[in-house]
């Protein structure tokens, strides 16, 4: 294999990657952006929804039908969550609030533990046959229908924020919640939504990564934590700084693990995170909104 | 305590820096306050017996019952509390968050096995050691990180965190890599020897309440007072003329120390380390302990770190008696809901049970409190 | 205010109290664990498995096995007359809990001996409190430092096959192929690590050469970038040493990346999810592994065979799957206890020489000979060569 394809090669490996983590920052930005709470719990909502997306199609059913039933069930169980324990606690500070989302992703990892087990499930891959190769560089088919679900996603929050009517509502509540408020809207009707909404990307994430990383019980943290990097990198408050931070975070993974060193690639990305955090904390796309005293 | 209840300014104000200055000055002047002396003796009379009585119970608890694993939950939970004792301060005084204790625990842990196997130091000398370097660590990667703010200073702790327990897993030799490094010596403090749970009991009993005595004197101290003034406003401190970075690089570097201390002890303890203890899933472990028992009060972080180990002890108990056969999933999915429980009844944590936290209300978003229905019940 | 602050603080003493009272009487009970001729008195026996947090894969299929087992003793009258207490505590694959749980198995519960844990680490975390109380224990864990140096060991024992006698098994496939140059690929854990150690200690005597040193976190969703750079080093075969579900991903990968030198995996992936995880990609795969997985090839004069079939009988007719290695291991540490409670009692001592002294004890991951040098006990013919073939293991030879 040549430089040319090894390079190629990581670079694809990159975008998986990217891929995967930019969902779960797109995610984490539009429910930060409307709630105010950085959910801790998102990466669990991949990994259920992708548990039950395989139980689902181990008892028989298809994967699109698997993949509805998952996706309607994350999008309840997320606004269930937001009803329980969100909702009470709405006017705790932040950080009681990131601590309560953590205590719900010990519960959800608690449930998929008690439910799936420790085994590891499946989701075969979306559409068969074996990789493409691009000038001796290998693309798992599976990658294309990650990114194909980022640029879906991305194209949907901007469709659903511009044109339409609830949309603009969830933008005043994001501009400014008093204001919003002032004028009729109900940001805790839209706090319910936000979640329901991160609870079904989230399923629709975790059956879409799943022929790829496979579904474990406990994948969700991790995954919830290099999200939440990806966030960072690419700025809180914009949703294609998530995408991009996702990308450019999958890539130096992929990058740190080819060419530096395999046991020092996260060491990487986290250098490159306490660089953007030190120098640019409004990330390397978002505006930095101004800072109260 | 109560003095300053009752002239906190009304809801609404405590984010404004002038309201917040009056506080401080108000808080001096309490100090003096004559007319409520006698109801403050009365207090602090109660308060002294109640700190007796704990003292002594503690203090009793291994002669009348035999048992090492007894020992063995209050050693860890003694050692987490001396952790969650100096996150208390970064958070409940300084208002600054870390998500990466674990790490400075760990390299407490790895500087006292390190020095005490290859290099053969005494073991005090290792252990002292396992305090100086997590806090020159501390004071070298405070100076940048504290500039940042919540949720940011959070995830810069948190990637600190791992970055500290990667290089755990990347040391080689000097480490053990992941398979990390046995045969670490018992600690011996001129001929006596810490072999036994119970010895190792009583010392970490006594360093508890030193490390808890010291900190009673600095939060009464000018120093403590400054501290809170900065959680309250750091604007306000700041005009006020107070060295806002210093403090915080002070508290900073004193939790580091703590927690180093804490990883020193647990790796004469254990005689055995490997980096999996000190994983960021336990820095986040230290955040709800310390938020669980109750920011900034004096009995929060026994109360934190207790509950989450004897939870995890109980529930070991007790889960399987309801539903046979049962593992640590339940346990998990129980640990999960009492966190989140706690956290929606009561914010203040446990610890503001005993006594009221330093200053309860503080607005989750600025400027979002002028039109919620919570004005009512403020 | 105060008042109800005092009532809180009351209540709370009450409760330390009445805590403090139970664990107390906790601890009394059993103290006359010692009366063997009793008849009624029942054994006690400990164990600490990884039931959840990573290593649980190993855990759940060890509780299974011992749950079933000491069912299994009990029903049929216990040992000697004396029925069999089995504790079974979760340490959550964390070597803190693990210290406290063998510590509570040792004083509450006052057990004769501890079997655990899953993994290395938290057996390892173990080891200090069972020597300091001088209590059998019996190890399911792989890394080799468990039990030696031996002088250090006196009363861990270990029912896994040591990384060194995989590693043999693997070196001895290569030589016989005439494959040199071989590349590494470990997960970033205990595991690996152990692995990892011995495979370059023997390679090197093996006058081998490791052109590509790799590793991936437990936790990594594509290890596509490491095996590119196997694929520049120009190996002649690859080993991988780790676990599914990564152990799985990387063999997807390496299959993807149109690896076409041999893959090599350890007997960590010796079980059927591996294959299933894998798909296609498993197939080829050659590992060393105990003769459990293919316990219909081997020859009817193996003496394991049978003991082998009456055991995935058992555990298929329990849990409705078939049972795998680290189910195995639990079996032999379950199996060898019984036959020094047998012998000794509930006397620890007694316990601990019964098992140094055990020999010829033909278990479920081979025959076992332990003696003051060795607290393993087994030899390299307890592992079997099998090649992946159409998502069956197939007996290689």
């Amino acid at each position: 294999m040549d430089l040319t394809g090894q390079l190629l090669q990581l670079l694809f490996t990159g975008f998986t990657l990217g891929g995967i983590y930019a969902l779960i920052a797109l995610a984490l930005v539009t429910t930060f952006n409307i709630t105010g709470v950085l959910n801790m719990a998102q990466g669990e909502f991949l990994a259920l929804g992708a548990l039950l997306a395989a139980s689902l199609c181990a008892a028989g059913a298809s994967l699109p039908l698997a993949f509805v039933i998952a996706v309607a069930t994350l999008a309840l169980l997320g606004g269930l969550l937001e009803r329980s324990a969100i909702h009470p606690a709405r006017h705790a500070p932040g950080l009681i609030l990131i601590i309560i989302t953590i205590g719900l992703s010990i519960s959800l990892r608690g449930l998929a533990l008690l439910i799936w087990g420790t085994e590891p499930a499946s989701l075969p891959a979306f559409s068969g046959g074996g990789p493409l190769f691009v000038m001796g560089a290998a693309v798992n088919p599976q990658s294309l229908w990650i990114l194909g679900l980022v640029a879906l996603a991305v194209a949907g929050l901007h469709a659903f924020f511009e044109l339409t009517y609830a949309g603009k509502v969830f933008r005043a509540c994001e501009i400014n919640r008093t204001g919003a408020r002032l004028v009729g809207i109900n940001p805790a009707a839209l706090s319910f939504l936000a979640f329901a909404g991160s609870g079904a990307l989230g399923a629709a994430a975790g059956i879409f990564i799943a022929p790829v990383t496979l579904a474990t019980y406990d994948m969700g943290f991790l995954l919830g934590v290099k999200g939440c990097v990806a966030a960072i990198i690419g700025g809180l408050n914009s949703v294609g700084g998530a995408v991009l931070g996702g990308l450019l975070l999958g890539i130096l993974e992929a990058f740190g693990a080819g060419l530096v060193s395999s046991g020092l690639k996260d060491a990487l990305s986290l250098l490159v995170l306490l660089g953007v955090l030190l120098g640019r904390p409004e990330g390397l796309i978002g505006a930095v909104a101004g800072r109260k005293v | 305590m109560r003095v300053l209840e009752k002239i906190r300014p009304p809801a609404g104000t405590a984010g404004c820096p002038a309201a917040c200055l009056i506080k401080i000055y108000k808080v001096n002047s309490s100090q003096i306050d004559f007319n409520s002396v006698v109801n403050r003796s009365y207090e602090d009379m109660l308060k002294n017996a109640v700190v007796l009585t704990v003292l002594i119970f503690f203090l009793v608890l291994p002669l009348l019952i035999r048992s090492n694993y007894l020992l063995g939950i209050l050693i860890v939970t003694g050692l987490y509390t001396i952790i969650v004792i100096g996150l208390g301060i970064l958070m409940g005084y300084a208002g600054q968050v870390s998500f990466g204790q674990a790490a400075f625990f760990g390299l407490g842990g790895y500087t006292a096995a390190i020095l005490s196997t290859s290099c053969s130091w005494p073991t005090p000398a290792a252990l002292l050691a396992a305090m100086v370097l997590p806090g020159l660590v501390a004071a070298l990667i405070g100076r940048p990180t504290l500039k940042l703010k919540e949720l940011y200073l959070a995830l810069a702790t948190l990637a600190f965190g791992i970055l500290v327990h990667i290089l755990f897993n990347e040391g080689g030799e000097i480490t053990g890599g992941p398979s990390g490094l046995m045969g670490i010596p018992y600690l011996s403090l001129g001929g006596l020897v810490f072999d036994r749970d119970i010895k190792f009991y009583y010392l970490v009993l006594a360093v508890v309440l030193l490390v808890s005595l010291a900190v009673h004197n600095l939060i009464q101290s000018r120093t403590g007072r400054a501290l809170r003034a900065i959680r309250e406003s750091e604007h306000a401190a700041e005009a006020a003329g107070m060295d806002t970075v210093l403090l915080k690089l002070q508290a900073f570097v004193f939790s580091a120390v703590l927690a180093g201390l804490a990883g020193g002890l647990y790796a004469f303890y254990v005689t055995f380390i490997s980096p999996s203890p000190f994983s960021f899933h336990m820095s986040v472990q230290f955040v709800l302990m310390a938020v669980v028992g109750g920011l900034g009060t004096f009995w929060g972080p026994l109360l934190g770190s207790g509950l989450v180990v004897a939870l995890g002890e109980a529930l070991r108990w007790a889960v399987p008696l309801v539903i046979p056969g049962a593992g640590g999933e339940y346990q998990i999915i129980f640990f999960g809901i009492i966190l989140v429980l706690v956290m929606v009844f009561r914010p203040g944590g446990l610890g503001s049970l005993f006594s009221p936290p330093v200053h309860r209300e503080r607005p989750g978003r600025p400027g979002e409190k002028g039109v919620d229905d919570s004005v009512a019940g403020g | 205010m105060k008042k109800k602050r005092l009532m809180i603080w009351v209540a709370v003493l009450a409760a330390l109290a009445l805590a403090a009272l139970f664990t107390g009487g906790c601890s009394g009970r059993g103290e006359t664990g010692s009366g063997a001729g009793d008849g009624l008195e029942p054994y006690r026996v400990g164990a600490v498995v990884d039931i959840s947090g990573p290593s649980s894969s190993l855990g759940v299929p060890e509780r299974n096995t011992l749950q079933m087992l000491a069912d299994k003793v009990n029903a049929a009258g216990g040992i000697n007359g004396h029925p069999l207490e089995l504790t079974i505590l979760d340490n959550k694959s964390d070597e803190t809990e693990a210290v406290l749980a063998v510590k509570k198995l040792i004083n509450q519960q006052k057990v004769a001996a501890v079997i655990g844990c899953s993994s290395s680490g938290p057996s390892m975390a173990m080891i200090d409190t069972v020597q300091k109380e001088q209590v059998p224990m019996v190890s399911l864990a792989a890394a080799s430092s468990i039990v030696e140096p031996v002088e250090e060991r006196k009363w861990v024992f270990k029912t896994a096959q040591s990384d060194l006698v995989t590693v043999n098994r693997l070196i001895g496939y290569l030589q016989e192929k005439g494959l040199t140059r071989v590349a590494f690929l470990y997960m970033n854990n205990a595991y690996g690590d152990g692995g990892k150690k011995a495979f370059f200690g023997a390679a090197e005597k093996a006058g081998m050469q490791i052109v590509a040193e790799e590793k991936f976190e437990a936790t990594d969703k594509d290890m596509s970038p490491q095996l590119t750079r196997v694929k520049a080093s120009g190996a002649q075969a690859t080993i991988i040493w780790a676990i599914p579900p990564s152990a799985s991903i990387v063999t997807k990968n390496y299959r993807d990346l149109g690896l076409a030198i041999p893959l090599l995996h350890s007997h960590g992936v010796g079980n059927q999810n591996f294959i299933d995880l894998a798909g296609g990609a498993a197939d080829g795969v050659i590992l060393p592994i105990g003769k459990l997985a293919v316990s219909t090839q081997v020859p009817d004069s193996d003496p394991q065979k049978k003991v082998l079939a009456a055991y995935i009988d058992e555990y298929g007719k329990k849990y409705n799957s078939p049972p795998n290695s680290f189910g195995g291991y639990a079996w032999d540490a379950f199996y060898m206890l019984v036959a020094a409670l047998e012998k000794a009692g509930p006397d620890r001592a007694g316990i601990r020489d019964e098992l140094e002294k055990t020999r010829g004890f033909t278990g479920v991951s081979g025959v076992f000979n332990m003696s003051p040098e060795d607290h393993n006990g087994l030899a390299e013919e307890s592992m079997v060569l099998v090649q992946i073939r159409d998502g069956q293991w197939k007996l290689l030879d």
